[in-house]
């Protein structure tokens, strides 16, 4: 264990756990002064609760934290504060209604005779600003301000309260490439000064860009935490996603759908979420999206369902034009969404299993034309069976059933429109092992069928499974198209890893 | 057949057993309260007089529980009820026929609504703020339309509306009833009802499975327009004049309430149109049994606001959880043991 006179902040296998979970399973992890340091790890891989425990945010259950080579203790996030150990969020947690001095000073603004000193106030947040290269007119509400800015006030406010260590959780997600240079060089300047920054990212250019060390976390547990000069993408993605590239896993599947595409979508893209594609689906095909979170995956099905509407290119349907500017219209096209987040965007928590299931062609068929109560039961007992939905019966409300089930109910929602293109965003997330199972020969079978399905997962391993072809994104545009032979976790993983080759195939 | 008729019976349970329990404390204060007599073809008694008074917050209750289960909120019932007399009262007096005065009246309550349902569906504005909008202006609009003064008419048809009887009913409850049969009717055989409730419980994951959200949201706000302009025409049928300042004063809190009490959740969701009605004549039961018990009317608010308190309080998950673990412990555990499952 050793406490090199370096390290500023010193995490000793930190445990942490929740109910049914260990979220932290022994993480050690060390920040020197004048480094920046990326925290990287998957969804679920243990990220942000390794910064809350660091905050204070939640107690931890075991370990210690060194800050300068002394055992703190943060209750709260204000006690971290005060020792020295200051966040800023993807969200400004500031007030936007209160001008930039105020935000800057808020809770210690300069008193004389017991009133605030706003004309002091005002001085000095100017002042502070300076530091940070930054002419404001400090008087003005922060939200007035672009995000981007606002994100330096967060940190000029966090790095003046606290002052040893910076933690930026995702604070890119939201800028253009402009702004995050301007951070960028903020940052930096920031490192200079000695302080010890933990940079949180899904980007992984930004984290090659700034970084001097990485730390990567996978489901709880320390990965390990290399020099960024001698870690390249790949190894980098490796432990990311946990997969050996050794390890080959080719999948035995029929060859790929032959014919004309029955999908063709054409420069689809929307500004802002992602770039550009085209791509093809044909009927029979899966066609699996792979990419590290945050890549564009999401945004690639939701542009495609009409959830947020295509402002550039065209879409085609057996060579006929078709406007998908709402999920209605895509609905009417035959198209479903089961999409990524299950609880806020999928299921209809207090409505029954019975009415979840019969939700989306109830939605098209209008409410003038109910579907009989006698018909409800029939499409939801006849899906129950067919998807073994566990659950004691069909009026039972759908948030009591388990994530897994509830995914089942989803399906069968679209399924009972009878969809021709079905487009699935993380069905197997957060679902036990034998519903995981269930739902990938699901897939299969529908494919099978004749049904279009393009499936975004980020377990390379089931892609490879039921894949005819995989799309790979980066950084909100689609990279590469891997088809027959080269389906393979490792050349996905490479795809995903490449820097700068666009349209690898 | 009859299961659905039990549970249907089972939701609206606590309010039946409330309204009883409330009817029976006031006839024991007040004997002759539960005496129903036959005078000129019509019937007359206290019971019938706070079917008959209860009116207009029935049907503004009616119009709310659906914008309710929405997760939404409509504040500007009492004045577009307001707006909505002043309208009617002007109309009639102008020299208008009685059918024109209704229809335009209605049509403008419906105008009402759509106005409040485009702030929330389209322009995507919190409900309490967009309806609040209206709520402080209406009653400007209604002081408007009357020039400041109290409209009277002597319309002889629109007086009857408010005072007038039907198969031995006061037309006020008529017209209610066949409303509130109605549009329960329209919710529930259609599929309207089920998806505003999906709409009220997630409004996201609604609308990406397909369902129209915009108009729908649009339509339960102009629903409760329309439940306001006709509860607005009584009331100024009632009094034979448009008070802009004073008509439906309030009324939108008692509506609100009346769905609370009839158990409808302010998160949206589930709903139920008949246990709002209750809801609503219980508030109505409990005005008119304090006024008839002869309390001094110094204690009235107090005790509405306690008696509306320990109904809540009875319709809490917690007091029910806490409840049924003493009352039934067997079915209790049974519950659990199929949650486990």
């Amino acid at each position: 264990m050793q406490a090199s006179s370096d390290n500023i902040l010193s995490a000793v296998r930190i445990d942490k756990g929740f109910p049914g979970t260990k979220a932290l399973d022994k993480v050690d992890f060390h920040l020197q002064r004048g480094e920046i340091h990326a925290l990287l790890g998957e969804n679920g891989a243990g990220k942000s609760t390794l910064i809350k425990c660091l905050t204070g945010a939640y107690r931890r259950d075991g370990g210690s934290i060194l800050l300068d080579g002394v055992d703190v203790d943060p209750r709260d996030t204000f006690d971290a504060q005060r020792l020295g150990i200051g966040t800023v969020y993807q969200e400004v947690n500031l007030l936007p209604n209160l001008s930039v001095a105020e935000n800057l000073f808020l809770g210690r603004q300069p008193r004389r005779f017991g009133m605030v000193d706003i004309r002091a106030m005002n001085r000095k947040a100017r002042e502070l600003l300076s530091e940070y290269e930054l002419e404001l007119d400090v008087t003005r509400a922060l939200a007035s301000y672009s995000v981007a800015i606002q994100q330096v006030v967060a940190i000029a406010r966090a790095v003046d309260l606290s002052g040893k260590v910076l933690i930026l959780d995702e604070p890119t997600a939201s800028l253009d490439a402009h702004e995050v240079a301007m951070l960028f060089r903020i940052v930096r300047r920031l490192k200079a000064r000695g302080l010890g920054i933990i940079f949180i990212t899904h980007f992984l250019e930004q984290v090659y860009e700034i970084s001097d060390r990485i730390t990567v976390l996978r489901n709880g547990r320390l990965v390990g935490t290399r020099d960024t000069a001698d870690l390249d993408r790949r190894d980098l993605v490796a432990m990311m996603i946990g997969r050996e590239l050794a390890a080959e896993i080719h999948a035995v599947h029929a060859t790929a759908a032959e014919g004309e595409p029955r999908y063709r979508f054409r420069n689809y893209g929307r500004r802002g979420r992602i770039d550009p594609f085209d791509l093809d689906v044909r009927a029979g095909e899966v066609v699996g999206i792979a990419g590290l979170l945050g890549s564009g995956r999401t945004e690639t099905a939701e542009v495609l369902f009409g959830a947020h509407r295509a402002d550039s290119g065209t879409a085609e349907i057996d060579g006929r034009r078709v406007e998908l500017s709402s999920p209605r219209a895509a609905i009417r096209q035959k198209f479903g969404f089961c999409p990524e987040d299950r609880k806020t965007d999928g299921i209809v928590g207090d409505l029954s299993v019975r009415e979840n299931i019969v939700l989306a062609l109830q939605a098209r068929r209008g409410w003038t034309r109910p579907i009989s109560r006698a018909e409800q039961n029939r499409l939801a007992d006849l899906y129950i069976r067919a998807l073994d939905i566990r659950t004691a019966d069909r009026e039972k409300p759908i948030k009591l059933l388990s994530g897994g089930n509830q995914q089942k109910a989803i399906l069968a929602r679209w399924l009972a429109t009878e969809p021709e293109l079905l487009i699935l965003d993380e069905p197997t997330r957060g679902i036990d092992v034998g519903a995981h199972a269930e739902i990938v020969r699901l897939i299969e079978s529908l494919r099978e069928k004749g049904m279009s399905l393009i499936v975004i997962s980020s377990e390379i391993e089931e892609l490879v499974a039921y894949s005819t072809r995989v799309i790979v994104l980066r950084d909100r545009a689609h990279v590469a198209e891997l088809g027959g032979e080269r389906i393979t976790a490792h050349q996905i993983v490479e795809a995903i890893a490449a820097a700068n080759e666009r349209r690898a195939s | 057949m009859t299961s659905t008729l039990r549970t249907y019976l089972a939701r609206l349970l606590p309010q039946l057993i409330a309204l009883a329990a409330i009817l029976i404390a006031i006839s024991m204060t007040f004997p002759g309260f539960l005496n129903l007599e036959i005078q000129n073809g019509r019937l007359y008694g206290s019971l019938i007089d706070i079917l008959n008074r209860g009116a207009p917050v029935v049907l503004l209750a009616i119009g709310m529980t659906v914008v309710i289960a929405t997760k939404g909120i409509d504040l500007s019932v009492g004045a577009v009820m307001a707006i909505c007399g002043a309208v009617a009262a002007s109309f009639i007096t102008s020299g208008h026929s009685l059918l024109e005065t209704i229809l335009i009246t209605l049509a403008v309550g419906v105008l009402c609504g759509m106005w409040n349902g485009i702030l929330v569906a389209v322009l995507d504005i919190q409900p309490i703020i967009a309806t609040l909008v209206l709520m402080v202006a209406g009653r400007g609009i209604a002081q408007l339309v009357t020039e400041g003064t109290i409209l009277t008419f002597n319309d002889p048809g629109l007086i009857f509306i408010g005072s007038g009887s039907f198969a031995g009913l006061p037309m006020p409850v008529v017209v209610w009833l066949v409303f509130g049969v109605l549009v329960a009717l329209l919710v529930r055989q259609s599929a309207l009802g089920m998806l505003i409730e999906a709409i009220g419980v997630n409004r996201r994951a609604s609308t990406l499975s397909g369902v129209l959200t915009p108009v729908l949201l649009i339509a339960a706000y102009m629903l409760s327009g329309l439940c306001a302009a006709i509860a607005g025409i009584i009331a100024a049928a009632d009094i034979r004049g448009a008070d802009a300042n004073n008509a439906g004063l309030w009324l939108e809190l008692d509506a609100i309430l009346a769905v609370v009490v009839g158990g409808t959740s302010l998160l949206g969701g589930r709903f139920s149109i008949a246990a709002s009605v209750l809801g609503a004549i219980i508030i109505q039961a409990i005005n008119t049994g304090i006024l008839l018990s002869g309390f001094p009317p110094e204690f009235n608010l107090i005790i509405k606001a306690a008696i509306i308190v320990f109904i809540l309080v009875l319709q809490s998950p917690r007091f029910r959880t806490a409840f049924a673990f003493f009352a039934v412990p067997g079915r209790a555990a049974k519950t659990t043991e199929q949650e486990a499952k």
